[in-house]
């Protein structure tokens, strides 16, 4: 069962953009945004779609938040542009105040999360992203994994009502979610069932996932596998009901410790069904220049990480 | 439309409602309320199309108003009070426990009249010019009007706000900033110095009116001379002359 098949290898950010020219089409009230990063962002084909939907800002992020709030009132459906770290740190008041206070239904779509920027180094390479958005009340916050996925949650963001914060990514990743499963906010993707170790992936590591999953199952660790893509409203369900059978979680992603998906899970888990857990992300550090896969390795978000982990967390149980 | 005589005796009702309001509580920004009472009174009783009853968020086929400098929140409270949108008794709740008349405005407690929170400085042209904008893709004929203090303009954000809607030429809005002066660490000059206001706007490529606030006559003039403005591909400022706590002797 974990052998999921790859249909290919593309960015998560041409799902987005896919996702984006498919969700223009079926509702005429879709607009975009864009703080001068339009071919990074891949809203390309959106913008020669639907010229008269699409707004350039320039580099002026703050203004942008505050105009796709705007856009709202009347009636529009407003999906901003920029990379990760300008999406959230930099314009953290205008998202507070102009969206997540007034109640407006903007869709913050943000690239180049995390360290597979890459040589860009830590200026552009946010992993705070997560934390400070799902810190806002009433914001939504997903993580997708592949192309395919990101193209149906940036289509099920558009017939959502309410402020969402889409992250993804600039590396080609392979493509293994089914084209045509359905996305449904909030709801875990239980991909394998397992009762030694549960492993809780979102991003960039669920594929990374996947590799270790195999590897422990060959192993003789059977592991219960669950990618979480919407990270806030979190599905506590199954997480309960996954580590209540295994006894041990380890979570994975491509941000920090603190404020992430590993420290959600960790509160869901202390509350309501306490079990011992690694976690696989950046500890408390800043990132650097570097290739992808250099910077992954460095620091510890890799296949071998996550078995390692799994172990640790396995020799834990009581 | 009411007579100047008419709005004038509303703009006393008004600066009534707002000292008791803050008098009521002891927190709240009385001068700057009160220096902006004729702008207020003239938008909602004679400048603007809009709708009390019921309150649209979207707003289609109104004029709409977006209060940036946040602060200010008692006069607004008053003259939507005035004006229908929810009951005069209920600014009676101003600042307290459990009121939809926050200390600054939100639309979080669903208070009618209010499209946006304001507060922290700075953001309210984007968001007005966002509206703009999606009423002209709505082929909304109606107009969009901001207010802004001239301390809050110290914000980066206005700068960046006043580029877009000259770059994408939102003829449809109508911005006003309260000239009175002073901001919360002392006069405005001293603090951080606004320079030439007119040049500045102009510069940034916008269609720069003046006009003395404290003058009901002038405001009326004013802003019809602003509306004859829109539509000619350039957005509109209004640099309006106050005076902070117009109305009380010994403010």
């Amino acid at each position: 069962m974990l052998n999921f098949e790859v249909t290919g290898s593309n960015d998560t950010r041409s799902g987005f953009g896919a996702g984006l020219l498919e969700a223009g089409k079926r509702n005429p009230n879709v607009v975009a945004l864009c703080a001068d990063l339009i071919g990074s962002l891949k809203m390309d084909a959106f913008m020669k779609e639907f010229p008269e939907r699409f707004f350039q800002v320039g580099i002026a992020e703050a203004n942008m938040m505050g105009v796709a709030a705007g856009l709202t009132i009347g009636g529009k459906i407003p999906f901003t542009g920029t990379f990760a770290n300008f999406s959230t740190g930099r314009v953290y008041d205008q998202i507070r105040q102009s969206i997540a206070y007034s109640d407006k239904n903007v869709k913050i779509c943000a690239s180049h999360a995390g360290l597979t920027l890459g040589e860009d180094g830590a200026t552009h390479q946010i992993l705070e992203d997560v934390g400070m958005m799902s810190m806002l009340p009433g914001m939504t916050v997903i993580n997708p994994c592949d192309y395919n996925q990101t193209k149906a949650a940036t289509m099920a963001i558009a017939e959502y009502e309410g402020p969402v914060y889409l992250r993804f990514g600039r590396p080609k990743v392979p493509i293994f979610v089914p084209a045509d499963m359905p996305f449904v906010i909030g709801k875990a993707w239980h991909m394998h069932e397992g009762k030694d170790v549960t492993i809780i992936a979102t991003g960039h590591l669920v594929w990374k996932a996947v590799e270790a999953a195999k590897d422990l199952e060959a192993q003789g660790i059977s592991v219960d596998l669950i990618n979480i893509h919407t990270i806030k409203p979190l599905d506590v369900d199954a997480i309960v009901k996954s580590a209540a059978k295994t006894g041990a979680v380890v979570t994975a992603e491509e941000h920090q410790m603190i404020g992430g998906l590993g420290s959600m899970v960790s509160a869901v888990l202390a509350q309501h069904q306490p079990t011992p857990l690694q976690m696989v992300a950046v500890d408390d550090s800043f990132g650097e220049s570097g290739t992808p896969e250099q910077l992954m390795q460095k620091y510890g978000l890799e296949s071998a990480n996550i078995i390692e982990a799994a172990k640790a967390v396995i020799a834990r149980k009581g | 439309m009411k007579s100047t005589e008419e709005l004038n005796q509303i703009a006393h009702q008004v600066r009534r409602d707002i000292v008791r309001m803050v008098h009521a509580v002891n927190s709240g920004h009385p001068g700057g309320s009160l220096g902006c009472t004729d702008f207020f009174v003239a938008l909602y009783f004679h400048v603007m199309k809009h709708q009390s009853q019921p309150f649209e968020m979207d707003g289609h086929q109104e004029d709409l108003f977006f209060l940036s400098n946040g602060h200010i929140s008692p006069v607004w409270y008053s003259v939507l009070a005035r004006a229908g949108y929810f009951p005069v008794n209920e600014l009676a709740t101003f600042r307290k426990l459990n009121t939809r008349l926050q200390g600054h405005p939100t639309t979080h407690e669903g208070l009618p009249g209010i499209r946006m929170a304001s507060g922290s400085l700075g953001q309210g042209m984007s968001v007005a010019i966002g509206a703009a904008q999606a009423k002209k893709l709505n082929g909304d004929k109606q107009l969009v009007y901001t207010l802004h203090g001239d301390g809050e303009i110290q914000e980066g954000q206005i700068w960046e706000a006043a580029m877009y809607a000259a770059h994408h030429k939102v003829d449809n809005l109508i911005s006003t900033i309260d000239v009175n002066g002073q901001q919360i660490d002392g006069p405005t000059e001293k603090v951080m110095s606004l320079g030439n206001l007119r040049a500045k706007w102009e510069a940034f490529g916008w269609n720069v009116l003046e006009m003395d606030g404290n003058v009901m006559q002038n405001v009326i003039d004013s802003m019809a001379q602003a509306k004859a403005l829109t539509g000619k591909g350039q957005p509109i400022m209004i640099l309006m002359t106050t005076s902070m706590g117009k109305g009380v002797d010994f403010m």
